[in-house]
């Protein structure tokens, strides 16, 4: 396990440490400007798109349909809270209502 | 006139040791009050995104205890490795009884994003020193890198601006620390039905929403996310930074044209 909390550390810290001030080109900041809109939907189209066991799940799904009112809400109010929180709402309404 | 002339040389003696002692203070204080304030804000940009860490960190406990690792192997996972999805992948892998070399290897894969991550703070953070380096990768994740990020672009001229890193960190790692140890002690007190792990998903839209009116960012998320879909059953949860490398050819390709365009 430490090693595993090395691994995890080493990960973070490398980067920080071994790109010196300025070394970037201009272009190389372009596209790390791109990070989080290509990190993140790694996690998120999974976590909505696939069920437990893996497998595609677009019938029923009401992670869908909590996921598009996030998206909605985020794209009109640019809100953190707002988005998760009327995301989940959504999404527990069509659980109980549907 | 007497009681006068004393009263003066009394404050005559006070005066100047007051003014050298407050003006001191001030400086402190001012210097203290900027360290402060970017570090409230940090926590304070960071609130929004614990609703959903809090149950994750709580079915993480329940998770450790219910594979039999037991309240201190599991809670010194959330010390040592502090970063919740690898926790996952780590704790399933060893109870699975993988190799160790194969739980390492995907615990790696599974953190590399935090290279690009590391990659993109260099350029701020490349001035601190050793400790300050050490602290903030140790605390650095996915929702502080967000935070951070946001923060970094407008305000890395500002002195101590990294105690916004700072402050957005501690705090997830504060809120994860107790979260886990709920989830240990007091088992799943988070029913099911509650459906909490959609807020997983929910929390990293939430950190996109400023980028949703930009047409190249959402080319690079749909790339992402669809090639995550295509190899999610990839080794070692090779899924994310194969998707994430995917995003990113596709961004270096848009820049590309960018520039031919101006």
């Amino acid at each position: 396990m430490i090693l595993a909390g090395i691994i995890t550390f080493l990960t973070r810290f490398l980067m920080i440490n071994l790109i010196k001030k300025n070394s970037l080109s201009a272009r190389t900041k372009v596209v790390l400007s791109y990070v989080p809109s290509a990190v993140f939907p790694a996690i998120i189209f999974p976590a909505i798109f696939l069920d437990l066991n893996g497998q595609f799940l677009l019938e029923d799904n009401p992670k869908i349909i909590g996921a598009i009112v996030a998206i909605v809400v985020g794209y009109f109010s640019k809100n953190t809270l707002a988005t998760i929180i009327l995301g989940l709402i959504s999404y527990w309404t069509y659980i109980y209502l549907v | 006139m007497a009681g006068t002339t004393d009263t003066s040389s009394k404050t005559d003696q006070n005066l100047p040791v007051k003014d050298i002692v407050t003006t001191e203070r001030v400086w402190c204080l001012k210097k203290m009050a900027n360290k402060i304030k970017y570090f409230s804000k940090g926590s304070i940009d960071t609130a929004p995104l614990l609703l959903p860490v809090i149950p994750f960190g709580i079915i993480f406990g329940v998770i450790g205890m219910d594979l039999g690792f037991g309240p201190y192997v599991t809670y010194a996972t959330s010390f040592i490795i502090f970063a919740g999805s690898s926790q996952v992948v780590f704790i399933q892998l060893i109870s699975g009884g993988a190799s160790s070399l194969v739980t390492l290897a995907s615990v790696g894969i599974v953190n590399s994003r935090h290279l690009l991550y590391g990659a993109v703070f260099a350029q701020y953070l490349n001035k601190l020193n050793i400790f300050w380096k050490v602290l903030l990768s140790y605390l650095l994740t996915d929702q502080a890198f967000a935070v951070a990020n946001k923060f970094f672009k407008k305000n890395s001229k500002k002195k101590h601006f990294h105690y916004h890193l700072f402050g957005s960190g501690i705090t997830l790692w504060i809120t994860w620390q107790i979260s886990t140890l709920l989830g240990i002690f007091l088992g799943s007190i988070v029913p099911d039905e509650l459906g909490l792990s959609f807020t997983i998903p929910l929390t990293f839209i939430a950190l996109l929403v400023y980028e949703f009116r930009k047409l190249d960012h959402l080319l690079v998320m749909l790339v992402s996310g669809v090639v995550a879909i295509l190899a999610y059953n990839m080794p070692f949860k090779a899924y994310i930074i194969v998707s994430a490398i995917s995003g990113l050819g596709l961004a270096l390709m848009l820049s590309r044209k960018k520039k031919k365009k101006s």
